[in-house]
This record gives C-alpha cells, structure tokens and sequence, in this order.
C-alpha cells in the first residue's frame, strides 16, 4: 500500500510502553495479546512495533511465540511488523517467524563498526529494513553535528560496504526531553529536526523516524502541554524529512487547536528560540492543566460536562458525531417542541459555523463534517416533527431548488454548494443530474422554491442553461436564477444567459460565495441594490465584451488551411503500435492508481487553493488541507483493503490518415475506411514576429499519400462502483463522504488516464520505451504524443464522442455511455485520442467564424444551426445577431 | 562451456536476447514409466527397510539412464534450462524414507546427470548452451503454519532447520554442477526465506554466488500464496537476495495464472519466469490441457511482454514444451522495469513507503 508522507508505527505490543501488553505477555495470555495487536491493525496502525525486553520475561521466546501466533491471523499479519529490541538474539529469533520483510528496530555502532557491520549483514541477508540509532562509540549523539555525523558515517558503511539499500535505513536521530532546567539540553529538539533536515538532504532515499512522548519527558502529569508540544514538534520535524514514528493518537493535538500563547510557548521551547523559553512555558504551563491532572480525555471531553446546548454547538463547529444524538434528544426532551431544537440550539450552532467559514477560519471540509452532524440531529428529530406535525413548515432562510442541467452528470460542486446552503439555514430541494428543464420548473413552482441554482461542467451545459433562462423568462418566472459550475463564467453568464431573462441571473464563483449572494437574495432591504448593482455589472461586462469581439481578426478557414503545420512525411516513419484494434482492462490495480495521483486538483474541488504538497504545510489552509487528505488516505486504504472493484478502460488503435481537417480511421483487417473523425483548426491572426502554423489535430498525422500511420484512442472510467458507494453515502446523509468519494474517483479516473497514457507510450504504442519520468515530469507534461479529449480546446466538438465511445464498444467493455449533451456516465470517466508524432501539442482551436463553421456542419452533415449549438463556446459571433442583420 | 563461469555469461546474455525455456513436469514424465519398488531400490537399496515406491528423486542413483533420458526429452524440445531431479532431496522429506543419509548424493547425483545431458546438448547446438538449476523444492512442511488447528502458535519446523537443510541441498547441487539454483513451488516465504538464507551463506563460503531463481505458488484462485501473500508482498520478502529471475509455478493453469504473472512483471526489476500446470486438475487428478492449447497462453502472454523464461509444471510434457518454443520463437522477453527506490516491506501485503522527490525537490 503506498501511503501518504507519515507513517504511523502501533506501538501497543510493546511490554516497555504498555503495561496492559506486559502483563497478558507475562501471563502468557498470548490470544489476548494478539488481539492488542488486531486493534491496532483495524485502527489505521500500517507497521505493528513488537517489543518484548523486560527483565522479567524471556525475550527471545515471547517475540517466536507472538510472532507465530499473529502469523496465523491474516487480519493482524497483513501489515509488516517491526521487530524491536535492544538485543541480537532477540531481534534474530524475531527475523525467524516473519515470512513478510520487516523492519529491524535498532542497531547502532554503540559497541564500534565491527558488531555494527556484522548484524548489518546478517539483516541484509534475512531480508529487513533497519532503524540506525544515532549512536557511537562515545554515546548517544545530542548536538545536530554528531547525530547528523553518525548517520553519515551509518549509510556510508551500509550503503557502500554491507551493499544494504540506502531505502531501507531508517535513521533514528533520537529526541530527547527538552525544558528541564538543564541549558544544554534546551537543543535537543532542534537538534534533531536540523539533522532530520541534513540527512534528508545528503543522505538521498533513506527515513527518518523517532519515538515521540520523550521530547516532552519533563511535563509529565500534565498532558494537554506535552500534547502541544509533541504536536508542534511533530509539524517542525516532518516538515523536515521525518517520516515514519512511533506517535499514539492519544499523544497528539491538532496543531491550530492549541491555545495561541501555548504554541508559541511550546515553539519556543521545541525551536530553542529565546533563553527564556523553558521558564515561559513553565510559568503558563500549570494554567493549561487539566483537572484531575493526566488523562487525556478528561481534558478532551470537558465539553461535555457543558449544558445540553453548548454540547450541540461544541459538536457541531467540531464535527463530532459521536453524541449527537443523545444531546439531540436531551435538548428535545428540553424543548416544547422537536422543531424548536432545530430552530434554536442546532441552529445556533449552525451559525457560527457559517460565521467562521465565512470569516476563514473554518474551510469547506470541516464544514461539510459539520453539515453530517446537522444532518444526523435533524434525521433524529424528524420522526418526531412528523408526528406532531400540525403547524406550517420550519422557518428557514430561504428555498433553494439545484439541479444540473439535462445532458450533464457532473455534480459534485452543486453537492458542496447544497450543503454549504443548507448548513447556513437554507432549505435545498436538491433534483440531482440530468435535470429536464420541464422539471426544474415544474418543481420550482411546485414548492414554491425562492431561487433556482443551476449546474454544469460540459460546455454543451452552457447552452443548456442559457434555454432554461429563456423558458423561465418565457413562464413568466421572476425568481433569481443561480449559475455555476466549471464552465461557468461571470462573462459567459452576463454575455450569454443574462439577456434571456429579466428576473435576477448571478454567477457563483465557489460555495463560499454562494451563502452571501444567497442571503442578498432573500433579503428584503438587500435585494434591490444587489439585484441592480450585479445587472450594471453585467451590462458593463456586455458592452466591453461587444467591443472586444471585432478586436482580433481571424484569417478566412483558406487562409488558415494554407498556413497549416506542415510535417515532414518523406523523411518521418510513424510508429506502429504494438496491436490493432481493442483491448480492455477490467479492475485495473488500484494501489498502482494511488501512486499516480495528481492531488492538487483534489484540493481545488474542497476549494482549498495551493500546490500539493505544499498546500499541506501552508499557513491558512494547511490544517483543513491535511484533515481532508488524511481522511482521503482513508477512503483509499478502504477501496484497496474491501478490494473495491478497480477502474477500467478500453484502448484502441487504428491505422489512420488525415484528409484536410480530418482524419480517417482504417479497418485493421480489410484496410478499408472505417471512421472519420471530424476536427477544427484554428482561425485567429497571429500578430507580428509571433506567426504560427494555425493547426488542427489532423495535422499530426500523415496524410493519405504519406507513410502508414495509426491514431489511438481510450477511455477510462473509476467504475459504476464509486458512483454506488457515493449513492450509498448520501442516503446515509453522509455527505462529506460522498463528496470525498466522487472526488476520489475523479483523480483516479485521471490517475489511470495518465498511467495508460504513460503504458502505451512505452509499451502499447511503445514509441518511447525508455521513457523515465518523474510524476512532476508527468503533470508538466514533457513526454512524446498528446491525448486530447473531444470537448475540450484541441477538439472542442463534444459530440465526436458519439463517434468515439461507439469505436472502443465502452457500453460493452468498460460500462461507459453518454448522454444527449455527451457527458459520459459514470461521472468519473475520461476519453480521447491518442497521437504520437513528436510535434503534436495540445492547443486550444479558439475563436473560429462562420465560414468554418459552415464548412465543419457541411462535413459533419448538421444543419449551421445545429454546428452553432454545439460549437456555441467557440464562435467568434454572435449567431442571432448575424441572423437578425440578414434579415 | 564447461567453465561454469563462462556458462553464467552466456546465460545472462541468453536471457537478454529471448525468452528462455524451462523444462517441463519430471514427476509427470516418471508416472508415465510405471515403475515398480524394485526400479526405486536398485541394488543400492534393495535391503533398506522401507518401501521406496515413489521416491522419485532417488531414481538418479537407482535408474540414472531414466531420468538422462527425461532430461534428454526436453532438450530435444528445446529447453534451455534442465531442473535437477531433487524436489524433495531434503533431509526433512527423505525422512519418510528413511533416506536422510543419502541427500548429498542426490543432489550431486541429480546435478551431475543435468550437467551431462545439458553438456551433451550444447556440444551438438553450441549457438545454444544448455544449464543446469539446481532445484530446491519446499519441504513438506512451513515455517508460518501450525499444523496443529488448536494451537496456532505451534510449528513442527524451525527456520534454522529448514536453512541446514536447504544448505545441504544447494552444496550438493553445486558439487554436482548446477548453473543456478531454483527455489521453486513455494507455499511458505518464510521457507523460501530460510532457503534465500542458506544460498547466501553458501555463497559467502564458496566466494561465488549462483544466479538464483525464484518462484512461488499461487495456492487457489484466491490469488494468494497458501502462507496468505499477494504476489506483490512475496516479492518484496525476496528481493532482497537479488535473484535473477521471480515467477510462479505449479497449483494453477495459465489461464489463471495470468494475472499474478502479470502483476509480477509489472512490479518485478529482474526476470519473470512461469511455469503453469497443464491447466487445473481434473476429477481423477489428471490434467487436460493439451500441448496447442496450453501454447496458445504463453503465446499470449509473450506477445503482451509478460515474459522472460517460461516452461511447464505438473501434467507437462516435451511435447507441450515443443508447442510452447514454436509459441515465443521470435517474441521478444520482456523488457525489465526500472522501479524507484522505495522502501519495499510487506506481511501479507505489500507496503510501501516511498521518499517523495517533488518534495524533495521542493
């Protein structure tokens, strides 16, 4: 399993940190003890830490006898173990009954090279991993210079005389106790995050880990301190390289819940900042003790000791669903009436969850785990409202009907903009995909609805919206109409939906915007300025846009034919890919998937803004970031382990030719003319110096009278059983994990687009074998042949899709079909071609005019209408106003 | 070619250029002769106090001609490589003959009639030299498994038993002349662990290390070894002795042996080898899978690049060999992968934790 950048070793088998452990061992009392190990394995532990040194017990025969019996339960033995002792035979005895390649914890040159080159050996030959303890022959290293020295000294002796692999050593720099009245030990932390940061540096492939819970030794008995510190001394030392530890999740806090002055306290002290800081920390630390002294949860859950109504907002602004129902049902047992609860207290905290988003100081992910919560308390108290149901509805906000427009499935960021609604007091008639617009009107009459929200991502939405727009102006509707979706734009509304309908039409950028316009919809004293404020705006946007459109000419579709990219045939041999026609990958391997992930997208989606994985570390939105990563890591960890059915695809290749601005696919077996596939080129001038081939796809492939050649073509898709796991999560009202699993598919439907990409580069096309890129290569882009997909800016006619889905028979192998606007179902499907001249590049067609326009619908046998309907994102006019000047 | 250091260039070199083909069941083969007790016992053991009747590998000392001729067979058919007859020439399964005194001399014994017939062989087509791998079978017992359903902690076989007797095997092995040595039908990678530690001290000692192949055994249509591995967790409990080649054999037919094999060329930076059985047994423990059928896999698989050297488990014979040589005639061996250098670990599954460079570069 390939995990994110921390890994987490269970250290609960462990006889010298649990009591609990000690005694079943000691007892013998094995069948418990493995089932100490099977917690920790269900809890998320990815490395099971064995210890068994305790003078009392024998050593060598507890780690064989555990060892063998965790091996007889698969639930345990799936992960590696870690087998951890301060003795040879011990450690040997456990290197004994492990079939799987563990990792040995420690050795060190504590007794010189010789016995320290021996074991090594001896664990190369076993077949582990190993920790190295910065130790020599003259101690435990303390200073950044002698730690960093001893693994230096450790890697070269292993990598270079034992031949061990530099990947697997583990150095452990120890962490010492720090702020104990003693000054040379005030550096002991930063000591260790500085060589975490060298060895990183210098010492290439190897880890870095350590045990957590000594760096804050001197604040024993008071455990909310150590947990700040060990949790600020965590973010410092993983931002420095460290990569793996030994951290009980009880051990920790979450970084920004950390009183302020107690950070930065606790950051004094881990980054030895000022000679006082040990006396600071000392001084405020007994105000951050808990009653009653050391456990954690006390300290944790005093908010429970709360009245009923600050325990609903405390779980509420937390996420926390752990008593919401109980608390729920106090506070109705409280209310005269169920409805009241939601009114007031639920609300209530409701409110201030908008309030801190609205503010940045909460971010979509945990308002979305605050909106489960919600949700969980309202299911509660809805049989209840029922029953006694004799009044009028519950008094929100306001009524928000969403929908995504006919043709389109996409809708994941109308689902975060429902919840995000919905959490702020709105109520949201949520009518899902491939809404009619007979529907969506219907229904808005039907309950009455305030505002209409609309949705799309395909360009064929666009249009589709603008209709709806003018049916509603036809119905003689008045209400506000909401647009948004990837595609959208303030300039595409105001240009192209506005003018269709008198009554208020506003684009919404994200789901934080979406509660402010909202709220200025249904405001009384609002509304009119608004309303006003946004229709100037969109004039203004109008005119400039009207100007703007003569401003760059474009070349007649001769002229641009003529100034084609013109390749040199003669003196080029296609490549010929290693086999014609389909072939098709069922349940393609997940974890491979994982690996490729591209995550900055992923964040985009949460609205988390920033490059993955600096995004993790960054200063405002890194905590959010992290949480909604970890809980992705999750979900990942759960579709491999359930072995959710993997992604697949469908890949063809066909030989092909160009004929104009077409390319022509060929029957492998009879050669004869199977497919057209119809392309645009572009029209816009070139300025200056800056002249260019105007191209089309066709250009990247030879022409009838060239050599052979052959075009490629795929489609893949995460599968029917993301969209299931989603469905299944809504109807549990669970929709942060709907959210995170349609996002999830998304990246691995892109993920596996790239890796096949990548295969048929070196393997299925096999043009470039000795391709060796890294994943940042990968994103940027920088190999041979491109994969454009029909709706987007090379291709940017949608409906080639009816000619490219049918070709690779997707219905059949890989369960994909489209609808009438050609989005393809599931959601998380991605399709298109496959070129592998060297000089092919992605481009956009851009703005194109009538005259080619004509000529595609010509091609295509459409009528011009029906080539301006799908082409309408890419027409350098305005079709009703050409029109209207002939007439 | 006698040089065994030679012989190992040429193999490297062999392998670079083609897929090489491994020989096909011996156990198969020596069913087919009906032999009775008096064929096992020779003049050797015609006093022993046990009966001998199906101790194949002893057949090396008593009718060496037999299994010369077996050997011959399946160089005819084109096998590059010979396995020696030694499946079960440990002390620990000679034990039920009471034939632990006689291991050396079958493993030497059995390598040496290899050697022979493998030598004969390329004297006649020295464009194409013939080796010898030392096969080194499982033992019939595991290192990971009770035997014993009420005590799971229980084991009736320690590692280091399993390492001598290994070592003794891989001695007389290389005595006798094997080129590489086998570690094949793993059901248990603790064994083969213990096994990979014995041909590494071995190595150390003789100050020469044999190229080693490695191959496991996908139980049952769970896709997991019988110890419970994924074939990517297998591999990385081997890899560290770096083999010269990783594959699967026996338990399965190629039809579904084809996705663990295709995982294992995926993930594996060495050699792939496979050697299926003649498809899934039938009611009466035959196997069905006829000589053209079985090729018509393999052909498939070496046209898809999955790989390297290929033969034929239980229920093969020289003849499927023949069809499956026609099969890959041609077909280029898969092209190794380079993989990154993570930190590889598993249990029963794969773990991997990689060092970022994006990060690093960041």
């Amino acid at each position: 399993m390939t995990t994110g950048r921390f890994v987490n070793v269970g250290e609960r088998c462990n006889v010298a940190g649990s009591a609990r452990f000690k005694k079943l061992i000691a007892a013998e009392d094995y069948a418990t003890a493995v089932e100490v190990a099977r917690a920790q394995v269900e809890n998320g532990a990815q490395i099971l830490d064995v210890n068994m040194d305790d003078a009392m017990i024998d050593a060598v025969q507890a780690m064989t006898r555990f060892l063998n019996m965790i091996a007889g339960e698969p639930d345990v033995a799936r992960v590696p173990v870690m087998i951890d002792s301060s003795k040879w035979e011990v450690i040997e005895a456990g290197l004994k009954c492990v079939q799987g390649k563990p990792i040995v914890n420690s050795i060190s040159m504590k007794e010189g090279e010789e016995p320290f080159l021996e074991q090594a050996r001896l664990i190369k030959r076993y077949g582990a991993a190993v920790v190295v303890m910065a130790f020599d022959e003259e101690g435990q290293a303390a200073t950044a210079d002698h730690k960093y020295a001893i693994c230096e000294r450790a890697y070269r002796l292993l990598v270079d005389k034992v031949g061990l692999p530099p990947e697997d050593i583990i150095f452990d720099p120890n962490i010492f106790a720090v702020a104990t009245g003693i000054e040379e030990h005030n550096d002991y932390a930063r000591a260790f995050i500085d060589a975490t940061a060298r060895i990183r540096e210098n010492l290439p492939h190897a880890h870095i880990s350590g045990g957590l819970s000594n760096v804050s030794f001197s604040f024993r008995g008071n455990e909310p301190v150590r947990e700040a510190m060990h949790s600020v001394f965590l973010l410092h030392a993983i931002r420095a390289g460290m990569d793996m530890g030994i951290v009980n999740a009880g051990q920790i806090t979450v970084y920004e819940d950390i009183p302020k002055e107690l950070r930065e306290a606790c950051e004094d002290v881990i980054l030895n900042r000022n000679p006082e800081a040990t006396e600071r920390l000392l001084e405020i630390a007994e105000r951050y003790r808990s009653e009653g002294g050391s456990a954690r949860k006390e300290q944790d859950l005093s908010w429970r000791e709360l009245p009923v109504n600050e325990r609903l907002s405390h779980a509420l602004v937390h996420g926390i669903d752990k008593w919401i129902i109980e608390d729920t049902e106090e506070a109705r047992l409280n209310h005269e009436k169920p409805l009241e609860v939601i009114e007031g207290p639920l609300m209530d905290g409701m409110n201030v969850v908008g309030d801190l988003f609205g503010a940045g100081k909460m971010f979509l992910p945990q308002v979305v785990k605050s909106a489960r919560v919600m949700k969980k308390a309202v299911a509660h108290l809805l049989p209840f409202i029922e029953a006694g149901k004799q009044e009028g509805d519950k008094d929100t906000k306001g009524r928000i009907l969403m929908a995504t427009v006919k043709g389109d499935v996409h809708d994941i960021g109308k689902n975060i903009v429902g919840v995000v609604l919905q959490c702020n007091n709105y109520e949201v008639i949520d009518l899902g995909v491939m809404v009619p617009t007979a529907k969506i009107l219907e229904t808005a009459k039907a309950e009455k609805v305030d505002i209409i929200g609309l949705s799309g991502l395909i360009t064929p939405s666009l249009e589709e919206m603008s209709y709806i727009a003018s049916e509603m102006q036809r119905e003689g509707f008045e209400l506000p109409l909401l647009i948004g979706g990837a595609t959208t734009s303030k300039i595409h509304t105001a240009v192209k939906i506005a003018p269709n309908y008198k009554g208020p039409v506003v684009h919404v950028l994200d789901a934080s915007r979406a509660v402010g316009v909202a709220g200025r919809l249904a405001s009384p004293t609002l509304r009119e300025p608004f309303v006003k404020d946004i229709a100037q705006e969109y004039e203004k946007m109008r005119e400039s846009h009207a100007k703007k459109g003569s401003g760059r000419t474009r070349l007649p579709i001769e002229d641009a034919r003529a100034n084609a990219l013109k390749l040199d045939w003669a003196n080029y041999t296609p490549p010929r890919p290693t086999f014609e026609g389909l072939r098709d990958f069922q349940g393609y391997d997940l974890e491979e998937l994982i690996s490729c992930i591209d995550w900055t997208p992923f964040f985009s989606t949460w609205e988390l803004h920033g490059r993955y994985p600096t995004i993790l570390k960054d200063e405002k939105v890194g905590e959010a970031a992290r949480s909604v990563f970890n809980d992705a890591q999750k979900i990942l960890e759960r579709m491999v382990a359930e072995s959710w059915p993997g992604p697949k695809a469908v890949v063809g290749f066909w030989p092909a030719a160009s004929d104009g601005d077409d390319i022509l696919l060929f029957d492998p077996e009879s050669g004869e003319e199977m497919k057209r596939l119809f392309h645009l080129r572009q029209q816009i001038a070139r300025r200056e110096g800056r002249e260019r081939p105007h191209l089309a796809l066709s250009d990247f492939v030879a022409p009838l009278d060239g050599p052979p050649d052959w075009l490629g073509a795929f489609c893949v898709t995460s599968g029917p059983e993301i969209e299931q796991r989603v469905a299944e999560a809504k109807a549990r009202q669970d929709d942060y994990e709907a959210i995170m699993i349609q996002a999830l598919g998304d990246r691995l439907a892109e993920a596996f687009a790239e890796r096949l990409h990548q295969r048929v580069r070196t393997e299925f096309w096999g043009y470039a074998p000795d391709e060796d890129l890294s994943n940042e290569d990968l994103v940027a882009e920088k190999y041979r042949g491109i994969r454009p997909a029909p709706g987007y800016p090379a291709c940017p006619d949608h409906t080639e899709k009816r000619t490219l889905l049918p070709l690779l028979e997707t219905e059949k192998r890989c369960g994909v079909t489209f609808t009438e606007s050609c989005a393809m179902q599931p959601a998380s499907t991605v399709s298109g071609w496959y070129f592998s001249h060297p000089e092919s590049q992605y481009f956009g067609v851009g703005r194109i005019e009538r005259d080619q326009v004509e000529d595609y619908a010509h091609r295509k046998g459409w009528s011009v209408e029906e080539a301006e309907r799908w082409l309408a994102p890419n027409l350098a006019y305005d079709p009703m106003a050409l029109r209207q000047a002939a007439e | 070619m006698t040089d065994r250091k030679t012989r190992r260039k040429a193999l490297h070199a062999a392998a670079k250029e083609r897929i090489l083909l491994l020989d096909t069941a011996m156990g198969t083969a020596i069913q087919g002769l009906g032999l009775e007790e008096e064929d096992y016992r020779g003049e050797r053991f015609s006093d022993h106090s046990r009966d001998l009747k199906g101790d194949n590998d002893l057949l090396v000392l008593t009718r060496p001609e037999l299994i010369s001729n077996i050997h011959r067979e399946n160089l005819e058919a084109g096998a590059d490589i010979l396995e020696t007859n030694t499946f079960n020439a440990t002390a620990i399964s000679q034990a039920e003959y009471a034939l632990e005194s006689a291991v050396d001399d079958l493993n030497r014994g059995a390598a040496q009639l290899a050697r022979e017939a493998a030598d004969a062989m390329t004297e006649k087509t020295p464009e194409k030299p013939r080796f010898v791998a030392g096969v080194i079978g499982p033992t019939s017992r595991t290192a990971s498994l009770s035997p014993d359903v009420e005590d799971p902690g229980f084991r009736n076989v320690t590692y280091d038993e399993l390492v001598e007797n290994y070592r003794q095997a891989a001695k007389g092995l290389i005595e006798g002349g094997a080129d590489l040595i086998l570690v094949e039908t793993i059901f248990d990678t603790l064994n083969a662990r213990a096994a990979l530690f014995a041909l590494t001290g071995l190595f150390d000692e003789l100050g020469d290390a044999l190229p080693i192949m490695i191959s496991g055994t996908i139980t049952d249509l769970s896709g997991r070894t019988l110890s419970g591995q994924t074939p990517e967790a297998f591999w990385h409990s081997v890899r560290h002795v770096d083999p010269f080649s990783v594959g699967l054999n026996c338990a399965l037919g190629p039809k579904e042996l084809r996705p663990h094999v295709a995982e294992l060329s995926r993930i594996a930076d060495t050699l792939v080898s496979a050697h299926p059985n003649a498809g899934l047994p039938n009611q009466f423990g035959g196997y069905d899978l006829g000589p053209d059928e079985m090729a018509e896999h393999i052909a498939d698989w070496a046209k898809d690049g999955l790989l390297n050297i290929v033969g034929g488990c239980c229920g093969t014979t020289p003849e499927h060999l023949k069809a499956i040589a026609a099969a890959v005639e041609g077909k280029a061996p898969r092209r190794v992968p380079q993989v990154k250098p993570w930190m590889r670990l598993s249990g029963l599954e794969p773990f991997i934790l990689p060092r970022d460079e994006e990060e690093e570069a960041a």
